[in-house]
């Protein structure tokens, strides 16, 4: 595999994208909104109102899992109210890259400049991980600096530091860090697959919102105390999403068929 | 450079290439003549290895198709039926991007030259979306000669240019050829072939005729030369009908066509014959038949 190729292609695809404003606008827009509802949380709930809360204010569910020993009742309080929205910051990395990727292929067909990009010597491995990493990475950049301002914001804004060290625990890191990203090449990989195999930009970005919809899941399950995401539980989904990730990118290579992307594509 | 045996393609039920067997040898300009459908794209798609053939062998640049595709397509520059360009991209970054692609050394000196080769230079920052078609075009053959190819595969070079942005494009094929490059061109212009080509493969799902444009014509048509008189009838006719190479002649108001093999050897015998008989000559000249007819004539052929 030639990286030298990949970069190339990256490379192409962001001077493509980012010519765009309304792309700029969305990867910069998106996490700046999801950064701002849990620190306005924080804000509204680090006030006097909350320091009579007792730890047998909160659910039970909450209690082991979420708030460290020693954590004050209002403490433990936002680490619940705000845990709900640090999977946001998980899904944020599947908000950016999916209309990037689905247009990534068929794109290229409708201006026809597929065909000379295949008659390179660039094989289907490396241009499909050069789309990837291209839809991938400044969603990736985005959330992670949309974290990074949560994290410094939510510093000067509890009174209480415990709830800090709670929101920054494995658990999240894992998340965020981690699982997130995977997330993302989980989301543009099928979004890849299945612009290779459509005509038409719209239809590539409606079938690929699909793969949204078991994560979505997720999020209301958690919102609504369905299960409660643990370190063990994050752990568990992060092995699972990397071989997920990678039997979906050994499907996105088999679907790009060049030949059927070359003749059959009208 | 290619040879191909017994090469096939086939889409379902519909067979697009059938059982083509060519030759085509270091530094020849070879056209590549057919009519819509015919099946020339998909050829240049399979020795481009863009896709794979159903049956039969080939090598290009002594590469093997299907196994040796890598190599094929470094090796090898494509102009392809449509510019296919990077439209929000400025000109110098659409062939920046294929000249990494192709692991050019010296990528900034090859995007100059070939800019300023083809007389895009000035506008070098400007968005390829910008460009009229036939800019687009002069980019596109930019673009696959970055990597200076000795092969290059161009379908309908010319195809919806206007006839200056044409000749420019004609005039720099004509360059290549003199630089020894070896060319496979498609085309639908007879004339560019005919100017153009050392050889010309007229095809129709299958190769219907190999030979140089010269041979093409002798081969349907035969030669036929012209001779001019001041007066001519079936007398005059019958003199010339008398000698033993030609053919054919026939009177055509005031001339006599005459049909034979090696008119350079025996026009000057035609020529005693009708003096001999107080015939006045006032010119002689070969009737040449355009590409166009000899085409024409083989495409219609069932």
């Amino acid at each position: 595999m030639n990286t030298h190729k990949i970069n190339v292609i990256v490379r192409k695809e962001w001077a493509e994208v980012f010519k765009n404003r309304m792309v700029l606008f969305t990867v910069a827009f998106l996490p700046l909104l999801m950064t701002a509802i849990p620190l306005t949380i924080i804000y509204a709930t680090s006030g006097s109102g909350m320091a009579g809360t007792n730890l047998s204010d909160v659910p039970t569910s909450a209690m082991g899992s979420m708030c460290p020993a020693g954590i004050s009742g209002g403490g433990c309080l936002q680490v619940f109210l705000v845990s709900q929205f640090m999977l946001l910051f998980m899904i944020l990395p599947l908000a950016i890259p999916g209309t990037i990727a689905a247009y990534s292929i068929v794109g290229e067909k409708t201006t026809r400049s597929l065909e000379p990009l295949l008659a390179t010597p660039i094989t289907t491995t490396e241009l499909l991980i050069g789309k990837c990493l291209a839809a991938v990475i400044p969603a990736v950049v985005a959330t992670y600096g949309a974290f990074a301002i949560f994290a410094i914001g939510t510093w000067f804004l509890v009174q209480d530091k415990t709830v800090l060290v709670a929101l920054l625990d494995a658990r999240w890191l894992i998340a965020i860090g981690i699982v997130g990203p995977l997330l993302a090449i989980l989301e543009v990989t099928f979004a890849l697959m299945v612009s290779s195999r459509v005509n038409d930009p719209r239809v590539a970005e409606q079938i690929s919102m699909v793969i949204i919809v078991p994560l979505l899941a997720g999020f209301f399950g958690q919102m609504s105390g369905l299960f409660i995401l643990d370190k063990q539980l994050i752990s568990v989904v992060a092995v699972v999403m990397v071989a997920l990730d990678a039997l979906m990118a050994y499907f996105a290579v088999q679907a790009f068929q060049r030949e059927a992307i070359l003749t059959r594509w009208k | 450079m290619i040879h191909t045996e017994n090469l096939s393609k086939k889409f379902g039920d519909v067979v697009a290439v059938e059982g083509l067997a060519l030759d085509i040898k270091e530094g020849e300009v070879f056209g590549f003549l057919g009519p819509n459908g015919a099946g020339k794209t998909t050829t240049v798609r399979m020795l481009t290895t863009l896709i794979g053939p159903s049956a039969g062998k080939a090598t290009v640049n002594g590469f093997e198709v299907g196994r040796q595709d890598g190599e094929i397509r470094r090796s090898v520059g494509v102009l392809t039926e449509t510019p296919g360009m990077y439209d929000n991209l400025s000109a110098e970054y659409n062939l920046r991007i294929y000249a990494e692609l192709y692991e050019v050394k010296d990528v900034h000196g090859q995007v100059e030259k070939y800019l300023r080769m083809l007389g895009l230079w000035d506008r070098r920052n400007d968005p390829a979306g910008t460009f009229s078609k036939g800019m687009k075009q002069k980019l596109a053959i930019a673009r696959a000669m970055i990597h200076e190819p000795h092969l290059l595969f161009l379908d309908e070079p010319t195809s919806g240019l206007d006839p200056e942005a044409a000749h420019l494009v004609r005039d720099f094929i004509d360059e290549l050829r003199k630089e020894g490059r070896t060319i496979f061109l498609c085309t639908h212009n007879l004339d560019e072939a005919d100017r153009l080509c050392d050889r010309i493969g007229v095809f129709k799902s299958r190769l219907l005729v190999v030979d140089t444009p010269e041979k093409l014509r002798q081969s349907v048509f035969g030669r036929k030369v012209v001779f001019h008189l001041r007066a001519a009838d079936e007398g005059t006719a019958a003199v010339v009908r008398k000698l033993a190479f030609v053919q054919e002649a026939r009177v055509v108001e005031n001339k006599i066509v005459v049909t034979m093999d090696d008119p350079e050897a025996h026009n000057p015998d035609i020529i005693r014959a009708l003096v001999a008989q107080g015939v006045d000559i006032r010119f002689v000249g070969e009737l040449r038949h355009s590409l166009e007819d000899v085409y024409l004539q083989l495409v219609k052929q069932p």
